[in-house]
Formats: C-alpha cells, sequence, structure tokens
C-alpha cells in the first residue's frame, strides 16, 4: 500500500518536474553560462563578465531598460486604477444576468490574437486611421494626425492588453467581501471614501497584489506591442534582446540581458510585496 | 417623553410587491423591542428603513422627535447588529471596536480608553489585539454588540444576531443580551423569527405578518390574548380546529368543528355571530388532564377519549388523546407532578379546559 502511494505520487509529480527541468531550470542555466562568456576568437569562448560591463556602459542600453521599468510599472498603476473600478462594478453593484454579461464583455477581446488586438488599435490610432479621420471631419485637425509610435500609444495598448488579467483577481476577491460588512462601515459611520481606504481596499489587497504582480510581468515582457505601437520612437528592453539574439547573433549580450530582466523584475515584485505587507503565499494561495 | 423611535405609517413598496404596509409603532427609551415574524414578512426591511438603507415608499421615521428620512446611515444615530455580525476582517478586535470612534474623529488615546472600557463591560478585557476569526460564536456577539454602543446610539438594531449560533449558547445570549441592553441602558430593537427569543427579552413585541402588524404588546399579552388567528396560531403551540358558529351568546360561543366535535370557546370581545365559520384554538397546557370525569368537573369543555400517542420530551411531555366518537385528535401536556408517568398507549383518559381558554377568530380574517 505504501509502496503505491509512492508509486502514485511520482507518477502525478513527473510531468511536473520534467517541465520545470527541461523548460525552466535547464534553459535558465544555460541562459546564464551562455551570458557569462565571452567570444574571443573564432569558436574561442572564455569566461567574464564583459557582457555585463557593456549593458551598463552603454547608456542606451541603461536607458532602455529604465525606461521598461518605469512604463511597466507605470502601465500597471494605470490598469489597477481602470479594473479597480470595473471589478468593483461587476463583482458588487452588477446583478445576476448583468453581472455575468459583464464579465463575457471583458473576456471578448481575450477571442483573439494579442497580434489582431494590436492591430485593431492601429486601424483607430494610424495618420489615416478611424480617429484621424474623424477629428478632420469635425473640423478639429487640418491634417493627418499621428497617434501611433510614441509612448501614450504604447501605454494604451499594454493597459487594453493586460486589463483582463487585474480585473478577474480583483473580481475573484472583492466577490467574496459580504454586503453586510459594507454596510457596517457606513452604519458606524464612515463615508464613501474611508470605507474604500479602511475595509474595501485592505479586504482587496491580496486580488490587488496578485493581479498588479502579473500584469507588472506582462507589461515588462511584453514584445509585440511596444514594437508595433510604439516603433522606433520608444524602445522596449524585449526588443534590445531580440534584437541582439536574433540580429546581431550576439547571444552572449542578449543572454546578459535577459537575466538583468529577470533580476529586475524579480527585484520590483518583491519590492512591491514588501511596499504591501503581503506575501506570495497569502496572494496567490 | 419622546420615544426614541417611532414610525409613522411607515410603507415600502418594490415595484408592484409591497413589502411593509403602513406600519406604525413607537418605542419608549431604555425599552426592549422586537418585531416577530416569519421570513418574508417585511421585518428585515422595516430594520434598513429605519438604519437608512432603503428610502420608505411613503410614511415617517422620527428618532428622538426628529425625523431622519433625509439623513444617510453614517449620520443617524442608530447603529446596526448585523445578521451575520459584519465585523471587519482586516482589522484586530480594538480597531473594530474603535472604528467608528476614529470615523466620528475622537482623539487616539480616548478611542483605546473608550475601547478598553467597552471590553470591560462585554466581560472580554484584555482581547483588543485579538484577530476577529480567534474569537468564539458568542464572543463574537459580544464585540459586535460593543462595537456598535461605544458610538453610544439612541437605537441599537438587532437583525437576527443569534440565527447562527448553536442551540445552546443560542440560548445563553439570550439572558446574555438583555442583560446587555439593561446594562448600556439603550433602546434595542430586535427582529428575529423565532418565537422564543422574541419572547424571553422583550419588553414589548410586534407580531408582524405580509407586511402588518398583527398584533403589538407584551409577551404576554400576546400568548394569553392574542388579537388575531395568526398571532394565537404563530406565538406558541395550539390545537387548531376550524368549524361553524353554532350558538352565539355575548363572549361564549359554541362551535362545532367539521369533524363534529362541540366546543364551548370565548370571542374575547370579537364580534361573532351564528353560522360564522371560524378558528378556535386551545393550548395544549391549557388543558387539563384526568383519570376521573369527576376531577374536571370545574371546566365547561370535557371530553373523554384515549390515548393514541406519548410524545415524550421532559418538561415539554405531550399525549395526544383522540375523543371516543373519533372526531379529533387533541395535544395535551401533562402535568409533571408524574401522576401520568405511566400512562400508556390506548389508555382511557378524560380532557378537559375552560371555555375562555379556547380563542374563535372569525376564519378568513388570518
Amino acid at each position: 500500500m505504501h509502496r503505491e502511494a509512492k508509486l502514485g505520487l511520482i507518477l502525478l509529480l513527473t510531468p511536473f518536474l520534467l517541465w520545470l527541468s527541461l523548460l525552466i531550470v535547464i534553459p535558465h542555466i544555460d541562459l546564464l553560462l551562455v551570458s557569462l562568456r565571452e567570444r574571443v576568437g573564432v569558436g574561442q569562448y572564455e569566461i567574464s563578465l564583459g557582457n555585463y560591463f557593456t549593458f551598463f556602459t552603454e547608456p542606451l542600453y541603461m536607458v532602455t531598460f529604465l525606461r521598461t521599468a518605469v512604463m511597466s510599472i507605470f502601465a500597471t498603476i494605470l490598469t489597477l486604477l481602470i479594473g479597480f473600478p470595473v471589478a468593483y462594478y461587476i463583482a458588487k453593484m452588477a446583478k445576476g444576468r448583468a453581472q455575468s454579461a459583464l464579465f463575457l464583455l471583458c473576456l471578448v477581446p481575450f477571442w483573439v490574437s494579442e497580434l489582431v488586438r494590436t492591430f485593431g488599435w492601429m486601424i483607430l490610432l494610424r495618420e489615416t486611421g478611424i480617429i484621424s479621420n474623424l477629428l478632420q471631419s469635425v473640423g478639429l485637425a487640418s491634417g493627418p494626425v499621428e497617434m501611433l509610435y510614441n509612448d501614450a500609444a504604447i501605454m494604451v495598448g499594454l493597459v487594453y492588453t493586460s486589463m483582463l488579467f487585474m480585473v478577474v483577481p480583483l473580481i475573484t476577491t472583492l466577490e467574496s467581501l459580504s454586503d453586510e460588512v459594507v454596510e457596517a462601515g457606513y452604519d458606524l459611520g464612515g463615508n464613501g471614501f474611508s470605507v474604500l481606504r479602511e475595509i474595501i481596499i485592505p479586504h482587496a489587497m491580496p486580488g490587488i497584489v496578485s493581479g498588479s504582480i502579473v500584469v507588472f510581468m506582462l507589461c515588462l515582457g511584453n514584445y509585440l506591442t511596444p514594437t508595433m505601437l510604439g516603433g522606433k520612437e520608444s524602445l522596449w528592453f524585449t526588443e534590445l534582446i531580440y534584437s541582439q539574439f536574433i540580429v546581431r547573433f550576439n547571444w552572449e549580450l542578449g543572454a546578459a540581458f535577459g537575466f538583468l530582466l529577470l533580476i529586475l523584475s524579480s527585484v520590483i515584485v518583491w519590492g512591491m510585496l514588501r511596499l504591501t505587507g503581503q506575501s506570495l503565499e497569502k496572494t496567490m494561495g | 417623553m419622546t420615544p426614541d423611535l417611532q414610525c409613522t405609517n411607515l410603507t415600502k413598496k418594490f415595484g408592484e410587491t409591497t413589502a411593509v404596509d403602513n406600519v406604525s409603532f413607537s418605542v419608549p427609551a431604555g425599552s426592549f423591542f422586537s418585531i416577530l415574524g416569519p421570513s418574508g414578512c417585511g421585518k428585515t426591511t422595516i430594520m434598513r428603513m429605519i438604519a437608512g438603507f432603503l428610502e420608505p415608499s411613503s410614511g415617517d421615521i422620527q428618532i428622538k422627535g426628529n425625523s431622519v428620512l433625509n439623513v444617510p446611515p453614517n449620520k443617524r444615530h442608530v447603529n446596526m447588529v448585523f445578521q451575520h455580525l459584519a465585523l471587519f476582517p482586516m482589522m484586530n478586535i480594538a480597531d473594530n471596536i474603535g472604528y467608528g470612534l476614529r470615523r466620528a474623529g475622537m482623539h487616539k488615546k480616548d478611542i483605546g480608553f473608550k475601547v478598553d472600557e467597552a471590553l470591560e463591560r462585554i466581560g472580554l478585557p484584555g482581547i483588543g489585539h485579538r484577530r476577529v476569526d480567534e474569537l468564539s460564536g458568542g464572543q463574537k456577539q459580544r464585540v459586535a454588540i460593543a462595537r456598535c454602543m461605544v458610538l453610544e446610539p439612541d437605537v441599537l438594531l438587532l437583525d437576527e444576531p443569534l440565527g447562527a449560533l448553536d442551540l445552546k449558547l443560542r440560548e445563553h445570549m439570550k439572558v446574555e443580551l438583555k442583560t446587555l441592553q439593561a446594562a448600556f441602558d439603550t433602546t434595542f430593537v430586535y427582529i428575529t423569527h423565532d418565537q422564543s427569543e422574541a419572547l424571553v427579552m422583550s419588553d414589548n413585541i410586534a407580531v408582524m405578518n405580509a407586511g402588518r402588524f398583527e398584533q403589538v404588546g407584551s409577551a404576554q399579552d400576546l400568548y394569553y390574548r392574542p388579537d388575531t388567528a395568526f398571532v394565537a396560531g404563530f406565538v406558541g403551540d395550539s390545537n387548531r380546529w376550524s368549524g361553524k358558529v353554532v350558538k352565539q351568546d355575548g363572549n361564549n360561543t359554541l362551535v362545532q368543528t367539521t369533524s363534529g366535535l362541540t366546543l364551548r370557546g370565548a370571542t374575547q370581545g370579537r364580534s361573532l355571530s351564528q353560522g360564522d365559520t371560524v378558528d378556535a384554538f386551545v393550548r395544549p397546557e391549557a388543558i387539563r388532564i384526568a383519570h376521573n370525569a369527576e376531577d374536571l368537573a370545574s371546566f365547561d369543555n370535557q371530553i373523554s377519549g384515549t390515548v393514541t400517542s406519548i410524545l415524550f420530551n421532559g418538561a415539554a411531555s405531550r399525549v395526544m388523546v383522540r375523543d371516543t366518537e373519533g372526531h379529533e385528535e387533541v395535544a395535551v401536556n401533562l402535568p409533571q407532578s408524574g401522576e401520568f408517568a405511566n400512562l400508556t398507549k390506548g389508555a382511557p383518559v378524560h380532557i378537559g379546559w375552560a371555555s375562555d381558554q379556547a380563542n374563535c377568530f372569525s376564519a378568513g380574517a388570518s
């Protein structure tokens, strides 16, 4: 009996361990090893931190790196600010059919691929696009208006892409908040703001944190949206990694960049958890 | 003296349905008032209107003589103990109790002092730093009351707060709530569907049915002198028979039940006339049981019959007696003196009751 249970456990764990080791641990170890070598001649490599030095000495890399981090944080905050009222409305104010209909509406855009969705934004925002034509026909603009290829366009795309991943955990936590508790908050003298600050937000904290972590990681590692909506004017760090690997064939530097991005996201997520007094088990469990 | 709470012609309609229909009552300061009714009778709607979570369709609510119709819930001097207590799980006990005081802008040191005092009063000193989920059901109950009482409300509303507790604790909390009410000397308005909660704790009880108050009175009034058939049936247990008035003479009435049993009852001032269909109610404890017919000489209703079943339940034991003609089965409480301890199924017995214990109501009125 005991042996059988053990066998069952091994069989159950095997796919998970294979997935973990083959797709996550081994590639990352290799990535680390590649990032720590430098080509000194044709087919000759030696261990060095040169790739990391290159990153810190070249301002373009550094600036893009920080820009990506700051814009991702900003996109996360923006998604939270837009997503919270939406989630609160769906979870607490909409009832019955309206509730499921609204939730479905949040889900609908995700039935098509991110690529198609981003093209949708390009159709709206480009020089010959719908908004530009509309502004001209109303007379608010004298010539074609270009709204693509800037930071604002990236921001719009990132928030749009991430919204669902913020709204779903928020709805889940807000639904578990009983109406009675909110009413008690008012009954004992609280106003809208203090009930939000002392009762609703503390209750929703696990959802806020887990939603923010997911959205932040999605933004930081996004490639498609910044490339298509940001163009050449606004570089994203993932574009640099892509160009090192694919365009420049400099796998060593690309691997170093990849590792730096991993460290960056880990540090920021850890900082966020510390700042909000949450732990990973609490928010993910 | 102005009552703490006065409702005048209070009505609430949800679309076509009328949840509360023209209800008026007043609650004197410092008293314990209960609204008792089956679920769906509109009692929660009244409560929510007093607390300010619902607007009445018409009518007025006055607290200490001032209308509160346009006052939002957070500005009313009324607090509510919710059905599931609604303690804030994100705060510890002290912060829960201090929440209202913080909202009122009280100084931090005074809040700490007040919270300690409140914890002392509910008999749970020193638990301020604990988390809500570390407390037992009864402790949570007391904290929920303390959280309201620190604000010194004019009226405390309680929405079936004992519903979630187990039977033993519920019995205990009944007594405790009454004690707390006396200790805080505040007006309590309590709603419940459990008649024993209402009977034990209240100074005054309103029995509510289908959006209307059937009767307002003391526990004894409702129990011994019900105004309507609904109250007679809802409060306490009763033998209930439907029948027709055969003879009507002042307060006394002779009723023949649909199954043919004839009994003498009282109208207690209600107008009935010969031929009316009526409902007669007799409480099992108002019926005397005896081995000999002579023992029942003083009663004007006397029936001989046999025991059909014995429902033993300690002090509340009961027997079912079927009369010799086999018309009806009558529930009778057993006296606790032990003389009927070895009563068996099928034994012949005599039962009797005074006619003024048989309340007759015109049928269709309920």
